[in-house]
């Protein structure tokens, strides 16, 4: 009985690590600055995660299938740099182009299925095709988002402000989408044990480019969302997100196989990322230090996760 | 729709598949009738899996036709059409996602749980086949299978498979469903296999106790060597008579039994002795230059042995195991365990030479290509270049490769596990010739083996069963029967 007690204990530690570092961040941020408590200073802390958290579940659609993509972060780029360059004077062309990328997203998908690739192969050599086509749309960076994107970006939204709005939107997909719906139930079996999600008369082909399609959806929703907030663009303005998508992912309770994602602990992972980054600005740590400290935070909650894990296991 | 044989209701006829070199399936005719359960016994590699995963549409046959309620269905044959017409099955290894609840593992089966609440639905439906199937089976509908015991996951599949659902069920084929079940369940189990019948469905039982092939089917096939040799009536034949079906002799070319024994001198020094736990069971020993087999159905304790072994020479792992030697290992299965798939195939067989080909901390090169040059010459190896990668081997010559890494170390003892599996008949006679002289110089085999003949090969053999050893056979007593016996008598006492 104390086993099993001691086990749900653990499971508890496990689902509410990232509530609980995210937390942890705001109280000292608030802290520090007790001035950051407002409608503004949280719109200001937390802004740069709205793009981030649409990356990361894009990131957590592939890590739910056991694959890893190496490719968002200049994906979003260049999507980013659609946005800037064609959607506001050939608004047709850049859905086109949307379209397309999105296709080319479920195609590495079904290759990385039907030929048994690994992932992480293809998704690098993905991300290079990214960036060359971010390159060759937006050679310097520039370009301006349509009006109507900035403005959206920009909205004062009613009662909370819009990251926070954005976070509970994403979140309750992500949840709807993989967790709850019977499709994101089948897209977790192919992580856990393809074999018997191929054996009950799925095509493991369809599924994992359907998956890769979400994703890349995902990718360009956060491509716009980016080049709404910053008005222009670069090719490279989104390529860390990348490993902080990881990061993120992880950090809500991911894991890297397995097939055991958390849409909603992802959503607080990016947010997590994202303050980590504002703190040490508020603590005035130097911009040369600030990375390093960044990946120190990174450390001590990933640390932590698999002290929990580990735990886990032993209960 | 002209039915000419009414009751007959899945058919397979001349159907034949080949992995490679390997012929699983060579022709092979099998009926279920409506309302009737066979029982599809045989050896190891006999076919049985391969035959089921024919019928239940995982895997395409090279060659034969399938009929189905008295049609013949196509090329078109896959799950999705088998499970259209209500061909259902649960296979040997578990095939339920670990990382989802029970009801989840429902629904990924049958899709017709829609809405918001498909989740009770698929739940409640599943719990009430557990309940008719394994009454007090204490499960829940939003367990995750992670974390259940082996036998609550076996219940848990074979519960899924015989929920009724959108879609028909007529023929359930069952491989090894008792293999994790406690003997409650499987007692359960093969009641409710009855009662299924009796409602005019149709059933196939893969099973190595024949205690449960006799209490539950109407009709036993025999399967040997990727052939059907008998189809008999249950109640028409006997234990006995379907061992003897199981183990008739194939005519070898060579008869491995006039091989000369070459060693059994009492007083070579013993090299291995494992003591077993419990008074009452068999401890292994062996002498040098001794060829031990290990023998018994797959999967019960002769791999764990040899991995006993290879830890027990590192360190002293066990008190109970003591290995007087260096140890090394011949992986079976070759792609998992075996070869290194990007090295070259010198690279391949050198890795396990190095502590004598080293010289300060660096491989001596020339040593190692004259070495493996060396070995190439003595296994025959086929290929025009010990730089080409491994792969662009057979799997015959993969396996000499692996021959050569364990046999050109100075280990003196040499384990192997099922190291034949899927090799040609020429690249065995080879191999057999060199154990025999390696044997003759005073080193130790001990090897698992799948295939009976393979036993003619050891001085000495064990019978394993349950992870203990049966009982223990000298060259001079080995037949096959009598390893059958050993293999199957406590499984079914």
């Amino acid at each position: 009985m104390s086993s099993l007690q001691a086990k749900r204990g653990v499971l508890v530690l496990h689902n509410i690590l990232p509530a609980l570092a995210l937390s942890l961040l705001l109280a000292a941020v608030f802290w520090r600055q007790p001035r950051a408590m407002s409608y503004f200073g949280v719109n200001l802390l937390l802004n740069l995660a709205i793009p981030l958290m649409f990356a990361s579940l894009a990131q957590m659609m592939i890590l739910a299938v056991s694959d890893l993509d190496l490719s968002i972060g200049p994906f979003v780029s260049l999507a980013a740099s659609i946005g800037a360059t064609l959607l506001p004077t050939r608004p047709a062309l850049a859905m086109l182009a949307f379209v397309a990328a999105v296709a080319a997203y479920a195609l590495a998908g079904a290759l990385i299925e039907s030929r048994r690739l690994p992932s992480i192969v293809v998704t690098l050599g993905l991300s290079f095709v990214w960036l060359g086509c971010a390159v060759l749309l937006l050679p310097t960076p520039g370009g301006l988002a349509p009006d109507w994107l900035s403005s959206a970006m920009a909205y004062r939204t009613p009662w909370l402000p819009m990251p926070i709005w954005m976070a509970l939107f994403a979140a309750a997909l992500g949840h709807v989408l993989v967790t709850r719906s019977a499709f994101g139930t089948l897209v977790r079996g192919l992580g856990g044990n393809p074999t018997a999600v191929a054996r009950v008369g799925w095509s493991l082909v369809r599924l994992r480019a359907g998956v890769y399609a979400l994703a890349g959806l995902f990718g360009v929703l956060a491509g716009l969302m980016l080049v709404g907030q910053t008005t222009s663009a670069d090719p490279n303005i989104a390529s860390r997100y990348t490993l902080v998508s990881i990061a993120a992912v992880i950090l809500g309770g991911g894991k890297f196989v397995g097939g055991y994602v958390s849409p909603v602990g992802t959503v607080v992972g990016a947010l997590t990322m994202t303050l980590a980054a504002s703190f040490l600005t508020f603590l005035e740590v130097a911009p040369d230090w600030q990375v390093g400290m960044q990946g120190l935070i990174l450390i001590v909650v990933l640390g932590l996760r698999a002290a929990i894990d580990r735990l886990e296991r032993i209960a | 729709m002209i039915n000419s044989i009414p009751e007959m209701l899945f058919e397979a006829r001349d159907t034949a598949k080949a992995f490679a070199a390997v012929q699983a399936l060579r022709g092979v005719d099998f009926q279920v009738r409506r309302g009737e359960c066979v029982g599809l016994v045989g050896h190891n590699g006999a076919g049985k899996s391969t035959l089921m995963n024919v019928l239940s549409g995982t895997l395409a046959a090279d060659r034969g036709e399938l009929h189905f309620a008295g049609l013949a269905v196509g090329s078109g044959w896959d799950v999705r059409e088998a499970q259209r017409l209500g061909v259902r099955s649960v296979y040997q290894e578990l095939s339920l996602c670990a990382n989802l609840s029970l009801a989840e593992n429902m629904r990924i089966a049958q899709p017709q749980f829609k809405g918001w609440n498909w989740r009770l639905a698929a739940g409640a439906q599943l719990m009430a086949t557990l309940d008719r199937i394994f009454p007090g089976h204490g499960l829940h509908a939003d367990q995750v299978v992670g974390e259940l015991s082996i036998g609550r996951r076996q219940m848990v599949e074979i519960a899924r498979a015989f929920t009724p659902g959108a879609l028909a069920l007529e023929v359930m084929i069952l491989d090894e469903p008792t293999s994790s079940l406690d003997n409650q369940a499987a007692a359960q189990l093969l009641a409710y296999i009855r009662e299924f019948v009796a409602l005019g469905k149709s059933c196939i039982l893969i099973s190595h106790k024949l205690r449960e092939i006799f209490t539950v089917t109407d009709r036993i096939v025999v399967m040997r060597d990727g052939q059907v040799v008998e189809s008999v009536l249950t109640e028409q034949t006997s234990r006995d008579r379907v061992v003897a079906a199981m183990g008739q002799d194939e005519q070898v070319q060579e008869n491995p039994r006039h091989v000369v024994a070459q060693t059994g001198s009492a007083e070579a020094p013993l090299v291995v002795n494992v003591s077993s736990t419990s008074a009452a069971r068999l401890g292994v020993k062996a002498m040098a230059g001794e060829v031990i087999g290990l023998a018994g159905l797959a999967g019960h304790g002769q791999t764990t042995l040899l991995l006993r072994l290879q830890a027990g020479s590192a360190t002293r792992a066990e008190s109970s195991v003591w290995v007087g030697g260096a140890t090394s290992f011949v992986a079976g299965d070759r792609q998992t365990d075996g070869v290194f798939g990007l090295w070259s195939i010198a690279r391949n067989m050198s890795v396990g030479w190095f502590s004598q080909l080293c010289h300060r901390r660096l491989i001596d090169l020339k040593g190692e290509r004259e070495y493996a040059e060396h070995w190439r010459q003595r296994l025959g190896l086929v290929t025009p270049d010990l730089d080409l990668p491994i792969f662009s081997l057979s799997g015959g010559n993969q396996q000499k490769v692996l021959f050569a890494r364990a046999l050109g170390s100075s280990a003196s003892i040499i384990l192997m596990d099922d190291p034949m599996r899927g090799v040609d008949v020429g690249t065995k006679r080879d191999v057999y010739a060199l154990i025999a002289e390696e044997a003759r110089r005073g080193r130790t085999f001990v090897w698992y083996t799948t295939e009976f003949d393979e036993l003619f090969h050891c001085d000495r053999v064990y019978v394993f069963n349950n992870g203990e050893v049966a009982g223990e056979l000298s060259r001079a007593e080995l037949s096959e029967e009598r390893v059958l016996d050993m293999s199957f008598d406590k499984i079914a006492a």
